[in-house]
């Protein structure tokens, strides 16, 4: 069996990460591919602030600015920011909860391909023949006659991939449902584990609008059918709904995962249990709930009238409240305590006055007169790159440097965390601080360029040289995950000595099964219990030590996703749509796009039924082989993790 | 769970769908998906709300003169008997009676294969007067809301399918009950939406 001793041939290690249904590895992928993302999404927004540097610079052609402005929006939240979050939960939150694998395994991994390959199609129109760039909301009135097949490589592969993470999320609100180990009641549930479990179920609501907007998308645009075109009766506000609906919801996806991983990092730092934790919960399910009644804030200048504005301007206000009652409870978490300013706390210290900042800045633009005025300006920008950047950056490199003595067992280096640190933080409040002061001068977003002389040189200029020093952070940052291969083995639980929560009590490396017995939960912070109570072993278990049942690997979550991916380009080069009757992009004949399509989807339900029809039971790591696969980790682990 | 271990009515749990992880697993997360779905048929829903009626200048199509309630209302009458049967199915299932199952699962399929037949036969004659889904926003909306649901209809027909067959030769155990469970549990998902489909289609169509 796997122990951890046994080396693999390069063959097989890859065959292990195309099959596996283990959390802890669908983790490093997600973690992988997201970061891989992330560096293409920040490589084309630096591209794009090399262009506004000047006033008048012709760096780049105006078409190759809107082509990286939708990329680089459309690539960072879906691509870059959602990948890297959901290898967090996948790497922590069985942990937390004391459970040996997630509800679905098999559907882990299928979510992990479909997000993967819908990625890797939406960037192949790079090289077929241009990228989509209608921004990265898309509205349906520009997208619809962007010639070529920009816009249907996003529709197709945010298809996939929305696919994908809806997967997930089913899979995580099942986990924290039926897999919490005995005693892990709701209330004694880490804030990681809950924010996991609400931003799931935002994804299982926000989801399916967005489905629905990119199918009607494609068939307007690739079949011929009339949802948005006006002369037939169409509608585009209709997508403007239907993305909003989605889109206002996902921003909080993204952020209260985030707002969970803050919350485990300060209370391990300052050393108290992290004060408020009910209302924190209670914060948590609120903004949720709320985050789906606000969506048309987005929509004020479409014309929707005073009452319904209104609404969604009170609506939105409220939003501050549960936010405004976690950002207390962190400080007063932080008040009082026994501090230690390490990298992940430096970030969680940078995140309280940054996030806020893009709070108050969202509070301003609720109010719907003040709106028509900031609308479409850099305000915008600066304010949601102060969010996301601010609340959700920061969280995702702090985690990074919190969790990678439990996904890798090495640890990051601290001196050079530090500095990165310093660069990012100071770059990022140099690129968007200032973008504030150009939206209310004036300054439109989404242009390739300016005229000189408007007051907008110098904050331009710096906003670049900021923009500059983020990207020097993100190397420095990959610069220390490359050291930290070759930093010596962790080997030990509590890497930071003031663990709290399950997921500190395991001594690294974890063996495949995590818990060789289900722990028995004794209250909040379980772990902090057991060592204030001198228990040496971290935690008590709720069975004696016995037979494992672990999941079986499986390759068929990748066929079915190459499947989708085939019957993708079958739809992209449709002859039927209205670009190809415009003549504006190439398709193919009627017989070769059919037969991509139901070529591409038979294997997707070939597989389905494969996986139907044959028996999956999973296996039994019988007691004996615990025992072994313990002792080997230990002798491994004394041996100081060197092969 | 062993797959292989033999049941009499006797011992068979009170509720087999749940009586493993597995199963608890699948219960939660049928649920959990069905939430989804209802958040996309409510999407399509709202979108054949706004554009019903649409189309361009001096369109010939109304919802008012287009639909044909008593084909609707066979349709309707085919689905809800074939959510019935499946509720006998499970009733089979509790007493641990396969053949019972395996029966009034047949008959659900065949239920809504007449279903689907109807609804197939109403989209061709759409076609054929020239009511065609590139047609006009009104048509592409009305043939997605419909049409979403037919495709429910048919994932589900085989899904079933590929469970009766499967399983014919090896009776009921504590691997395949919840399969079943869910996709009873499924199909009457598809019921209620076929309600919806027929009060807000047909019935407030005809009403104009």
């Amino acid at each position: 069996m796997s122990s951890v001793a046994q080396k693999k041939g390069f063959g097989a290690q890859v065959w292990d990460f195309l099959t596996t249904v283990d959390h802890k590895k669908i983790a490093i992928l997600y973690l992988a591919s997201g970061t891989l993302f992330f560096a293409i999404a920040g490589f084309e927004a630096i591209l794009m602030r090399i262009q506004l540097m000047v006033p008048n610079n012709d760096f780049m052609s105006a078409g190759l600015f809107n082509e990286l402005l939708t990329m680089h929006g459309t690539t960072m939240l879906f691509l870059a920011a959602t990948p890297i979050i959901f290898g967090f939960m996948n790497a922590i939150v069985p942990l937390q909860i004391g459970a040996r694998d997630v509800a679905f395994p098999f559907l882990n991994s299928l979510g992990f391909w479909m997000f993967f390959f819908g990625a890797v199609f939406l960037h192949l129109s790079f090289f077929l023949g241009g990228a989509p760039d209608a921004g990265w909301t898309s509205y349906a009135s520009l997208s619809l006659y962007s010639p070529g097949h920009g816009i249907d490589f996003y529709v197709l592969g945010l298809q996939i991939s929305g696919a994908g993470t809806l997967i997930s999320g089913l899979n995580f609100i099942v986990t924290i449902i039926t897999m919490r180990a005995p005693g892990m009641t709701y209330m004694r549930m880490p804030l990681f584990t809950w924010t996991t479990l609400v931003s799931s179920s935002l994804i299982l609501f926000a989801f399916p609008p967005l489905t629905v907007g990119l199918f009607l998308m494609l068939v307007d645009r690739m079949f011929g059918a009339n949802f948005f075109d006006h002369t037939m009766g169409g509608n585009t506000i209709v997508w403007e709904h239907l993305f909003w609906i989605f889109g206002h919801p996902e921003v909080y996806i993204l952020v209260l995962p985030a707002f969970g991983l803050f919350s485990e990092i300060i209370p391990v730092f300052a050393r108290k249990r992290l004060f408020g934790y009910s209302s924190m919960v209670f914060a948590t399910i609120l903004i949720g709930f709320l985050g789906f009644m606000v969506w048309a804030h987005h929509m004020f200048t479409t014309g929707m009238g005073a009452t319904a504005n209104a609404i969604f301007a009170v609506a939105t206000m409220a939003i501050a409240v549960p936010t405004g009652m976690k950002v207390f409870n962190w400080i007063l978490t932080i008040w009082g305590g026994s501090i230690k300013v390490t990298v992940p706390m430096l970030y969680a210290l940078a995140f309280i006055p940054s996030f806020v900042a893009g709070g108050v800045t969202g509070v301003m633009q609720a109010t719907a007169p003040l709106d028509y005025q900031l609308h479409d300006s850099y305000f915008i920008v600066a304010h949601f790159h102060y969010v996301i950047v601010g609340g959700i950056v920061t969280a995702l490199f702090g985690s990074a440097h919190f969790y990678w003595p439990i996904i890798f067992n090495r640890a990051l280096s601290e001196k050079l965390g530090v500095l990165t640190f310093w660069v990012f933080f100071i770059g990022f409040h140099l690129t968007f601080f200032l973008q504030h002061f150009l939206g209310l001068m004036g300054m439109p977003r989404r242009v390739f360029t300016y005229m000189a002389d408007q007051g907008w040189d110098a904050f331009n200029m710096i906003s670049t040289i900021g923009a500059i020093m983020m990207g020097v952070g993100v190397v420095l940052l990959v610069i220390n995950v490359l050291l930290s291969i070759k930093s010596p083995p962790v080997n030990r639980r509590d890497y930071w000595g003031d663990g709290r929560s399950l997921e500190w009590a395991l001594e690294t490396p974890l063996p495949f099964y995590n818990f060789k017995q289900t722990p028995l939960v004794r209250g909040f912070d379980p772990y902090w219990i057991e060592k204030e109570e001198g228990n040496e072993e971290g935690m008590v278990y709720a069975e004696p030590l016995g037979d494992i049942h672990m999941p079986n690997n499986s390759i068929i979550p990748l066929g079915m996703t190459i499947g989708t991916f085939i019957a993708a380009f079958g739809a992209l080069y449709s002859p039927w749509g209205d670009q190809a009757i415009a003549g504006t992009a190439d398709s193919l004949s009627k017989a070769g796009s059919l037969t991509l399509l139901i070529g591409g989807l038979g294997i997707t339900v070939a597989c389905m039924i494969i996986r139907s029809v044959k028996d999956d039971l999973g296996y039994h790591v019988t007691k004996a082989e615990v025992e072994q696969t313990e002792r080997a980790l230990a002798e491994f682990r004394a041996k100081g993790g060197k092969r | 769970m062993d797959i292989n271990q033999k049941f009499t009515p006797q011992n068979w749990p009170k509720h087999a769908e749940t009586a493993t992880q597995e199963g608890k697993n699948k219960f939660v997360g049928l649920w959990i998906f069905l939430a989804s779905d209802t958040v996309l048929f409510a999407s399509v829903f709202a979108t054949y709300l706004a554009l019903k009626d649409q189309g361009p200048v001096g369109m010939e199509f109304a919802a008012k003169d287009l639909y044909e309630l008593p084909l609707a209302f066979a349709m309707t009458m085919l689905l809800l008997f074939s959510s019935l049967t499946s509720v006998y199915a499970m009733y089979h299932m509790k007493n641990y009676n396969f053949k019972g199952v395996q029966t009034w699962m047949a008959v659900t399929v065949l239920l809504g294969f007449g279903f689907l037949c109807l609804e197939i036969y109403e989209f061709n004659h759409y076609v054929h007067i020239g009511f065609g889904y590139t047609q006009s926003a009104y048509s592409s909306a009305f043939f997605t809301l419909v049409g979403t649901h037919g495709l429910h209809v048919v994932i589900g027909l085989v899904w079933i399918s590929a469970l009766i067959i499967r399983n014919a030769k090896r009776g009921l155990n504590l691997y395949n009950a919840p399969k079943y469970f869910m996709a009873s549990l499924y199909w009457h998902f598809i019921d209620v939406v076929w309600v919806f489909i027929f009060t807000v289609v047909y019935l407030m169509g005809v009403l104009g």
